[in-house]
């Protein structure tokens, strides 16, 4: 996934804020966060569990359950066009026709009583008004393009005569069978074992290359990142602290955060020369029920000052591309 | 396909031959006599009651009366009526329309009220018309059905004058005015059984339907652009008949039980007040066919069970 983006911004997400209503109060999943994305570009999108990664991608296709869930402020400029007031009827023509998603659980990801054939045409059905015939025609040219062998016969299969593997192929023919302009990749491997991660992994930059789509990936891997974005967003406790292309956030991370990310990635290379243990961020993720102002990495930060929870840093470019939200960086 | 349904019927056979031994052997130790008013009347010698009893074979050890009940059964000969003086089938065949009649109308009554209150209760959990619904569902199968008969009647028939309270099976006349006259009786004992049993399924469907609308594919379905009435009908309830299904072929026994009950308060002249004369009247060969009919009803409604499950879920194969 190298080929650079053609200029156009295709997704503009701006001070968004998703708030969650729960018993205890208000959690602020999503709070604040800025991200931009310009057509045919890879967008890595990184972070633990629980920083608010899948909440901003399904805010962007408003899958909110609502209530609880509730897009409490910020815009999402798609093609330039607000989309956070549309109403679910205007929203239904922009899912999978232009904005498509593919989740992280392919077992549970399929209707089982649904064939898989049933379940891409009615993507298509839906939005390019063929019919029967040529819908066919089309969900086994989608079942091609994602290697599933022989797929003039396992298009008439259900999703458990599927593997997870293929089950994931399935999804992203059903992702990509409208020509969106957008695919969302919410952790589309994490699933999987790891030959079969590898496989989708190429199979979604195959993808790209042939369709010439812009990808948002969610991913936790930082090694899924290097190999395939060209920017990358780095999200903590629902807010984003750094962004950068993808080589300078390797060299040069700004942020305590990703600076912890990437040292937790293992290193085979310095595991067969000595004996190393791997590095992990300690502590816990903050509650996001009403959280205090200032840095909300500050309590696991072996940098932090008192500044850092006086107030909450603004995302700053530090260099051409690269900002970070950090008052010492 | 055709070749499972055969199994399972193949398979019913010892069931039934079972459910047969019980039910004679309890009949059997069960007490009363027959023709114990015949020792009450003082025209009648002893010796003729005993001349009858061994004439019917009732002074047999139970073995044998069941053998012999069961070879006469495999030639098609249900018995003979002590106290109607009729076949047993012939009494039974008269009866079992009637009840299939409220029994099925009221349960697709049931159905009718169930799917759709318990889908959009599930859609709009902790709503208003969840909590409506969920009200009327607890009143609905807290009340039992003798007490909500007898309210009706009292209402639509004793106060009202519009429905009558006693139903026949031998409407006089033809045409529209002997079918209104049908529908008119039956229109209580089908709304009493039909809104007890949809009671009960609203509360099955609602909860079904919430397990499955948080499912994944419920998502996917929604990231698809399609109506959120498509997404709710095609990929949602679907998916929530399939425990739905199960449940209802499970109470199947129960509503028989039930339909015994209103028939009984409705004067309904089905099989469950056939059932219930015959007990009193310790009218035996009446009390086996019935309580066989009963058996053979269950059965059959799991078997349709078994194949709807079939019909809704393609990962459950017939081998």
């Amino acid at each position: 996934m190298s080929a650079t983006g053609t200029g156009e911004r295709l997704l503009d997400i701006r001070g968004l804020k998703t708030h969650f209503k729960t018993d205890d109060g208000w959690v602020h999943a999503v709070d604040g966060v800025d991200i931009a994305l310009d057509a045919g570009e890879t967008l890595g999108v990184v972070g633990e569990s629980g920083c608010g990664k899948t909440i901003t991608a399904m805010s962007t296709l408003k899958l909110i359950p609502m209530p609880p869930g509730r897009i409490v402020a910020g815009q999402i400029l798609w093609r330039g066009r607000d989309i956070v007031p549309l109403t679910s009827d205007e929203m239904r023509s922009i899912r999978a026709k232009e904005i498509a998603i593919v989740f992280q659980e392919p077992m549970t990801s399929l209707n089982p009583v649904y064939t898989v054939g049933d379940q891409i045409g009615e993507v298509i059905r839906q939005h390019e008004g063929l019919n029967k015939k040529q819908t066919l025609d089309r969900t086994i040219e989608m079942l091609r393009l994602v290697h599933i062998p022989n797929p003039e016969r396992r298009v008439n299969d259900y999703p458990h005569q599927f593997s997870g593997g293929m089950r994931q192929r399935v999804m992203i023919a059903m992702a990509l069978s409208c020509n969106p302009k957008l695919l969302i990749a919410d952790e589309p491997t994490t699933a999987l074992d790891v030959t079969i991660q590898a496989q989708i992994l190429e199979l979604l930059a195959e993808m790209k290359s042939k369709l010439g789509m812009a990808v948002m990936l969610i991913t936790h891997a930082m090694g899924v990142v290097a190999e395939t974005c060209q920017r990358v967003v780095v999200m903590y406790a629902g807010k984003v602290v750094e962004e950068a292309p993808v080589r300078e956030l390797f060299r040069n991370p700004r942020h305590p955060y990703t600076q912890g990310l990437i040292r937790s990635i293992p290193r085979i290379d310095l595991a067969a020369v000595k004996k190393t243990r791997l590095e992990a961020i300690g502590g816990v993720v903050p509650r996001l029920i009403d959280p205090a102002p200032g840095c909300r990495f500050a309590a696991r930060c072996r940098f932090a000052k008192g500044i850092c929870s006086e107030a909450t840093p603004e995302l700053r470019e530090v260099a051409p591309g690269h900002k970070v939200a950090c008052v010492l960086a | 396909m055709s070749q499972y349904l055969l199994r399972r019927l193949l398979i019913a056979l010892p069931s039934l031959l079972g459910i047969s031994v019980v039910l004679f052997t309890i009949l059997a130790l069960a007490p009363g006599d027959p023709f114990e008013e015949l020792a009450t009347n003082p025209a009648i010698p002893p010796e003729v009651r005993e001349a009858l009893r061994v004439k019917f074979g009732l002074d047999d050890p139970v073995w044998t009366r069941y053998f012999r009940w069961l070879t006469a059964m495999l030639q098609g000969d249900w018995g003979f009526s002590f106290a109607s003086r009729v076949d047993v089938d012939e009494l039974i065949l008269g009866r079992v329309p009637t009840t299939l009649i409220v029994i099925g109308s009221s349960q697709l009554l049931a159905l009718l009220v169930a799917l759709p209150v318990g889908v959009i209760a599930a859609t709009r959990p902790y709503s208003i018309f969840d909590q409506i619904a969920n009200t009327l569902a607890f009143i609905g199968f807290s009340l039992p059905t003798f007490f909500t008969g007898l309210l009706l009647i009292l209402v639509f028939s004793i106060y009202l004058d519009w429905l009558p309270f006693v139903y026949r099976a031998d409407v006089p006349g033809s045409g529209w005015p002997w079918l209104w006259e049908h529908i008119k009786q039956a229109i209580m004992p089908v709304l009493v059984l039909g809104l007890f049993q949809g009671a009960s399924m609203t509360r099955y469907v609602r909860s079904a339907t919430l397990d499955v609308i948080r499912l994944d594919y419920v998502t996917t379905a929604r990231s698809k652009g399609l109506r959120e009435r498509v997404v709710i009908v095609k990929h949602v309830v679907r998916n929530s008949l399939i425990p739905v299904v199960t449940l209802v072929a499970l109470q199947m026994p129960a509503v028989f039980g039930g339909a015994i009950v209103t028939e009984q308060i409705f004067r309904v002249p089905g099989i469950g007040s056939l059932l219930i004369s015959a007990i009193l009247a310790n009218d035996t060969p009446v009390i086996m066919g019935v309580t066989f009919v009963f058996a053979i009803l269950v059965i059959l409604f799991n078997l349709i069970a078994d194949v709807l499950y079939g019909w809704l879920d393609p990962r459950i194969s017939y081998r």
